[in-house]
């Protein structure tokens, strides 16, 4: 199964799980697992139109999506994928 | 003077005093289209910080953090300046420490942009990136583990729990916005990072201008895309932060933010990054309430380092 780990400004979203189990074989259908099994988390990844929120940054391995299919960029079942908060303070 | 007005004259001296002369004294810049829906005796200016040397409002801590750490004898013996960074506050310290010959190492959150990254390397520090997940709060808390391992090896800048942070703005930015609005200013409006802008600016200004009033903003939500500011109420709290001098922050969403750096750039020619964008929102917001005053916020950088942000000037 992927797995999707989550930063810590998320895992009040998460029941405080830094990583959580997904299905899915692209970016959009592991995203949509994840706001199934945690619904509050929804808002803050996706806008009101249902697209990813212009900074919201996902990594399968070390390739940003961005540089790769976007939300149709494939999923493996061994992928690890990271969802990354922008950086904050200082 | 204007450009114009400039003459070669044979008495002037050619200036000896260094990149650290230089820091400070930013023009205070009105935005004028962006208000022109306000009432006429509102004013709107924004302190535009990345005419710095080191391209950001941070040099002004980060040469005075440094200037007292030498004048303490902290920097004695080789010993390297040690500090997390989100990225402007390291390539100040870069850049002063390549400039002074100080050693420099900074504990970066792995997802800095590519450009801080880049900028810091060319400087010459020395960069400890740190897990992307754990964002600023996971730089912190490493800097604070190398600096308890190898306190022969490191002294650790802190920027912040160091009051030379705070003192750098009350020392400067704050007597430069009462001078620049010839004590007309009502409302300072700052973002919060270390709040070393907002705690510095607002007690000068607060201690010249009684009836000043003081406004903090940040993020509206814990997960955000405002690089630079933190949302207090779920990081790590800095320790020269006071939550009485402002009370309660506004709240500023990242798309907001986005929107107004585009039309930063179009409609005033400012090429400014997130944060200033999140302050215009900020002072707008402000300005919009009131029937007359001078509001004023500091724009912390450029766009440079944002450029590979691509849908940000779409
Ligand atoms: C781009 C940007 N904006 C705002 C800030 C916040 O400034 P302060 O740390 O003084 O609160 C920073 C701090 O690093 C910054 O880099």
């Amino acid at each position: 199964m992927p797995v999707l780990r989550i930063p810590t400004p998320l895992r009040a979203y998460t029941n405080g799980q830094s990583t959580v189990n997904v299905t899915g074989n692209n970016v959009s259908e592991v995203l949509t697992d994840l706001t199934k099994q945690y619904p509050t988390i929804k808002p803050h990844i996706f806008n009101e139109d249902g697209a990813l929120r212009p900074f919201v940054n996902l990594f399968v391995g070390e390739s940003n999506i961005k540089d790769l299919q976007g939300v149709d960029t494939p999923i493996k079942e061994e992928d690890k994928v990271m969802l990354i908060p922008s950086i904050a303070g200082g | 003077m204007t450009l114009l007005d400039f003459r070669l004259t044979e008495s002037n001296p050619i200036p000896l005093d260094g990149l650290p002369a230089h820091v400070g004294d930013t023009p205070l810049l009105p935005l004028r289209r962006l208000t022109s829906n306000l009432s006429a005796k509102v004013k709107v200016f924004a302190k535009a910080e990345w005419f710095n040397p080191g391209g950001s409002v941070k040099d002004r801590p980060a040469l005075n953090i440094i200037q007292t750490a030498i004048a303490n004898g902290d920097l004695d013996n080789g010993k390297r300046l040690l500090d997390s960074t989100s990225g402007n506050m390291g390539i100040s310290y870069a850049t002063f420490g390549a400039a002074l010959g100080i050693p420099v190492t900074l504990a970066v959150p792995a997802n800095a942009s590519a450009e801080r990254i880049s900028i810091l390397k060319a400087l010459g520090a020395e960069i400890v990136l740190t897990d992307p997940l754990e964002g600023s709060d996971g730089a912190i808390l490493k800097a604070r583990e190398l600096a308890e391992e190898n306190p022969e090896l490191y002294w650790y800048a802190n920027q912040y729990n160091n009051p030379a942070n705070w003192q750098a703005h009350y020392l400067s930015t704050g007597p430069e916005i009462l001078v620049q609005t010839n004590a007309t200013v009502t409302h300072f409006v700052a973002g919060l990072g270390t709040s070393g802008t907002l705690m510095g600016t607002g007690k000068y200004l607060r201690e010249h201008l009684p009836y000043l009033k003081v406004i903090a903003f940040q993020p509206d939500a814990s997960f955000h895309g405002l690089e630079g500011l933190k949302h207090m109420p779920t990081a790590i709290k800095p320790g020269i932060y006071d939550e009485s001098l402002a009370g309660n922050p506004l709240e500023v969403q990242t798309e907001a933010a986005r929107e107004m750096v585009s039309r930063l750039a179009k409609e005033e020619g400012l090429f400014v990054g997130i944060s200033s964008g999140a302050a215009a929102v900020a002072a707008l917001e402000v300005a919009r309430q009131l029937d007359e005053g001078v509001v004023v916020t500091v724009f912390p950088d450029a766009g440079y380092k944002y450029l590979s942000d691509k849908n940000l000037w779409k």
